[in-house]
């Protein structure tokens, strides 16, 4: 069977119902679709599990922060890949940054280990389940998510550097 | 007092061992001895550091600890108009900068909806397989250095040399290159170029295969490396490995292949796969890839089409330099360009390369203004390094350091 975009949703909205996936789109040719934190898990052991669609390689996943969005500011990205079929497809999970808590994949693939490490590295994104959640690529004692978009980059004390001068 | 702080010192070490989860093999069997691998072992190249807790020279467990060179290159990008991300990406894999400066221009070009031309798609195969050559050139003569054969490395280094000669022609820079611009090259392959690369293909064969025949069938480094660090096709799909580590595992996944960019669908090559994943396969897989990029430099270099060597995409492409002097409209592109101040489009793409270690991706969200709203980078050696801890335990120490060398993991694409 040729994986196509139609097919695949029509699947997944077969399986999960209207109301656990929405938002289908298809900004570069990957669909992209949104799901709540109580599908997740099984909507990716279907696509793991089902002979037709095989969709078998995490290929990255990372956190969002939308500071906005009230109720939606975190969210979470996952892009999985399907070698038989060359089919590519990108979940994504809202939640609010008050209950930043998501399941773990660990169970299903072992390279979701230090991704979603990375993740709470980041953003703070709580993995229950996760077998060894800290910190990766910063310090352990540091004492915020640094992703985070309310954290600006450069000292604002500073000013010899006015940001009207670097176009932005 | 003395007794006092040798007791909360040792309190101090025994916290330290219970956060490395080390206890269960510590408490009851006091043979065991914790050895710290690095950060900055010679033998590493690199800043890796493990905690090892031997047996004799047997390996029991591993706790691998990254971040040593972060550089937190995903927040910077937030805050930087989009051609001045380039540099950026250089410092990721800095054995084949070229791959990653051109993944990334061509992932914004993908948002902006640019078509390259043909001739900037074939200068830039031609600059990403030099750039996968030099990068397996490397890996395999220090595996070769790591195993106790320096000479195939102080031989094909001379060659890299080489590589960096034409990186110098083409862009002006040797290791970290900022090479291309959004929109294709910064400048034609001038006639230097040409007849550098030309010489580069009628020397080089001949130094490889004779780097080959020291390696290949050598009954030394076939006994050290067979079997070492070995890990199966399904572990190393679920540890998301890619390129040539998963390929010498035995899945012939190759980006080139199944998605191509930049014309790659034009060349005729085939994908080395192993069969076991050890560190022998993983030797013989880059080797062979070695001479397909060759093969692919060769077709490139024959059939460079003619033609313009950058997209028409004046919002983005810096306009030559005379013009700027000149007229109006292209001093002020140049200066709208230079500040930052052009607005990209709304969008959200994901474009993947194959880089000298696998599927290098490069997921950009923008939200409209000047600069990515989000830039994930998907670095394979940050994605297959924590396999490493699973292809080490149970064999010896001297194995641990040629299983890392033959991943081949680039602290600056690590640790991002």
């Amino acid at each position: 069977m040729e994986l196509t975009n139609e097919n695949v949703l029509g699947k997944i909205i077969e399986k999960f119902g209207e109301e656990n996936v929405w938002d289908a789109l298809n900004p570069d040719g990957i669909m992209t679709i949104t799901t709540n934190r109580e599908t997740i898990l099984p909507l990716i052991q279907y696509l793991y599990d089902d002979e037709e669609l095989q969709i078998r390689f995490l290929t990255t996943m990372c956190g969002i922060h939308y500071p906005d969005q009230k109720d939606k500011e975190l969210c979470t990205m996952y892009q999985l890949h399907s070698f038989r079929h060359n089919y590519r497809i990108r979940i994504k999970v809202y939640f609010p940054i008050a209950d930043p808590v998501m399941p773990t994949l660990t169970n299903l693939y072992a390279t979701a280990n230090w991704m979603e490490r990375e993740a709470y590295d980041f953003y703070g994104i709580i993995f229950t389940g996760h077998p060894n959640l800290v910190r990766i690529l910063n310090i352990e004692d540091m004492e915020y998510h640094p992703m985070l978009k309310q954290y600006p980059l450069e000292d604002q004390t500073r000013e010899d550097k006015i940001n009207t001068f670097f176009g932005r | 007092m003395a007794t006092e702080n040798k007791t909360v010192e040792l309190d101090k070490l025994e916290e330290f061992r219970n956060n490395l989860d080390l206890k269960l093999h510590n408490k009851e069997d006091q043979n065991l001895t914790t050895l710290n691998l690095g950060p900055t072992h010679p033998a590493t190249h690199g800043i890796f550091q493990n905690i090892l807790q031997m047996d004799g020279e047997k390996i029991v467990d591993a706790v691998p600890t990254i971040g040593y060179i972060h550089r937190a290159f995903e927040k910077i990008a937030e805050r930087r108009p989009f051609y001045q991300i380039t540099p950026l990406t250089d410092r990721m894999n800095y054995c084949s900068s070229p791959i990653n400066n051109m993944g990334y221009h061509m992932t914004v070009e993908k948002l902006l909806g640019i078509t390259v031309p043909k001739r900037a798609q074939y200068i830039r195969v031609i600059m990403m397989e030099l750039a996968r050559i030099s990068d397996h050139l490397i890996c395999n003569s220090i595996l070769g250095v790591d195993s106790g054969a320096f000479t195939g490395f102080l031989y094909v280094m001379q060659e890299r040399e080489h590589i960096y000669d034409i990186y110098e022609e083409v862009c002006g820079a040797r290791l970290t290159t900022n090479m291309g611009r959004i929109g294709g090259m910064e400048r034609d392959l001038s006639p230097k170029a040409l007849h550098l690369i030309g010489e580069f293909l009628k020397r080089f064969p001949k130094v490889w295969a004779e780097f080959e025949k020291m390696f290949n069938r050598n009954r030394i480094f076939i006994d050290r490396t067979t079997d070492v660090g070995a890990i199966s096709a399904e572990r190393a799909l679920s540890y998301g490995f890619t390129g040539p580590n998963l390929r010498a595992a035995g899945v012939d996944y190759d980006v080139r292949v199944m998605n191509p960019y930049s014309s790659y669908e034009d060349f005729e090559f085939e994908i080395p796969v192993g069969t076991k994943g050890d560190t022998y396969d993983r030797f013989m897989v880059r080797n062979e890839e070695v001479w397909q990029s060759l093969k692919i430099i060769e077709q490139a270099y024959k059939n460079l089409p003619e033609g313009s060597y950058h997209a028409d995409a004046p919002h983005y492409y810096l306009p030559p330099k005379q013009e700027v002097y000149r007229s109006m409209e292209a001093l002020i592109y140049h200066f709208k360009i230079v500040m930052g101040e052009i607005d990209a489009p709304v969008g959200e793409v994901y474009h993947s390369v194959e880089g000298g270690n696998g599927e290098l991706g490069f997921y950009l969200l923008s939200d409209g203004g000047r600069t990515p709203y989000r830039l994930h980078f998907r670095r394979p050696c940050f994605i297959y390094y924590q396999a490493y801890t699973e292809m080490i335990k149970g064999g010896q120490l001297a194995d641990a350091i040629l299983t890392l060398s033959s991943l081949n993991v680039i602290a600056g694409e690590l640790d991002a």
